[in-house]
């Protein structure tokens, strides 16, 4: 077990682990914030999409001892970002959701994509989410939802 | 006085002269040219011997310079390295350099793209605990750098040698500039340490070692970087 003081969301908590723990675990177990999801356990699905240092990253495959400094957002945060409620109305609107598992890390791509891709194109879209994947098959309203997010921000 | 004996002397002299001349004249002329014949054959021999010897040292060292690159080329064929030298895409992982999974694409920049670049899973050192591999700055080589076919298919070894020297191609490197890479880029140096899969198995490294590696490049670029023929 080793401490770890992280920046989660603005606010340093502190947790005592094991280093090879994944930051999504310290997350939800540790810090109890269970936005963020597991689907796979090896980075494939996306659904435990959160941002380190601003890029959208997989938390399930990152130790936390290579965490470092670099801050880590959560999908909590996103009501209080700009950008992140503009998806999270879109989504409302375009009622994207359906079993909703995966749209906590759907959402966390679409921010990391709009905030470095303000006009997104169909390709933008699909690529840049193309890891996250939904079993629902919601991929048609989401690139909408996306589209319309960006409109929103402009 | 003295006029008269000058005058003397000199026709002595003369007579002397034309005497010598008369006797000597052909076999000097003869054995001037002997002599001149023989220096210009050993000229022309040593030349020819000293252009033979050079054109030997130099189809050695081109020898010894396409050995060196064939030991480079299998190093650069390996699947640590040209799994992200592709000409597609996207990149490849694995030993048997399946597509990379996930729907990773190659993005602008060989970065990936926003919600999905390659520093999304891979750090800056190896993740063993995951089974991620990791490094500094992952990322997939440039399309000019590729080398594979759009098949996944290693290009050949000449095709390979030509676009690594070509500065147009690879990011205006000098064959020095070549070394220091192949010597210190820390990606490059990852092959040799790849980490360790998920299920806590070593990845395969190279062929060579990083040092053979290092020395072969080196011999290789001091034979002039040549190329093997198409």
């Amino acid at each position: 077990m080793a401490k770890y003081q992280l920046n989660v969301n603005g606010v340093t908590r502190e947790v005592s682990v094991d280093p090879s723990t994944p930051l999504l675990w310290v997350l939800r177990e540790d810090l109890k914030m269970t936005g963020t999801k597991f689907g796979c356990g090896i980075s494939a699905c996306g659904a435990c999409t959160v941002h380190v240092a601003g890029v959208a990253t997989r938390s399930c495959v990152l130790p936390v001892e290579l965490l470092g400094e670099r801050p880590v957002v959560t999908v909590e945060a996103m009501a209080n970002d700009p950008v992140g409620r503009a998806v999270q109305d879109a989504w409302v609107e375009h009622d994207v959701v359906q079993c909703g598992y995966c749209q906590s890390g759907q959402i966390m791509s679409a921010v990391a994509l709009l905030k470095q891709t303000p006009k997104p194109t169909d390709a933008n879209i699909d690529e840049s989410l193309g890891g996250n994947v939904c079993r629902c098959a919601t991929y048609v309203r989401i690139r909408e939802a996306v589209k319309l997010a960006a409109q929103k921000l402009k | 006085m003295g006029a008269p004996f000058a005058n003397q002397r000199a026709e002595v002299l003369t007579v002397s002269k034309d005497l010598s001349m008369r006797i000597f004249k052909p076999r000097t002329r003869a054995a001037g040219l002997v002599v001149a014949a023989l220096f210009c054959a050993f000229g022309a021999w040593a030349f020819a011997a000293g252009a033979g010897v050079e054109a030997k040292r130099a189809a050695d060292r081109r020898a010894e310079g396409l050995a060196a690159w064939g030991q480079v080329y299998t190093v650069l064929t390996h699947p640590r390295c040209i799994n992200c030298h592709t000409a597609t895409n996207y990149p490849q992982q694995g030993d048997e350099r399946r597509r990379h999974f996930a729907n990773v694409v190659r993005g602008p920049d060989g970065h990936g793209v926003p919600g999905l670049n390659c520093v999304s899973c891979h750090q800056r050192s190896n993740a063993d605990s995951t089974g991620v591999p990791g490094g500094p700055d992952w990322h997939l080589a440039p399309l000019s750098m590729r080398w594979q076919d759009e098949d996944d298919r290693p290009l050949p070894s000449a095709t390979v040698c030509r676009q690594v020297t070509d500065p147009k191609r690879n990011g205006r490197m000098s064959a020095q500039a070549l070394l220091k890479h192949h010597e210190e880029a820390e990606l490059v140096l990852w092959a040799w340490e790849p980490g360790r899969r998920l299920d806590g198995t070593a990845r395969a490294t190279p062929p060579l070692t990083h040092t053979e590696f290092a020395a072969a490049t080196r011999r290789w670029v001091e034979a002039g970087t040549p190329c093997p023929a198409p």
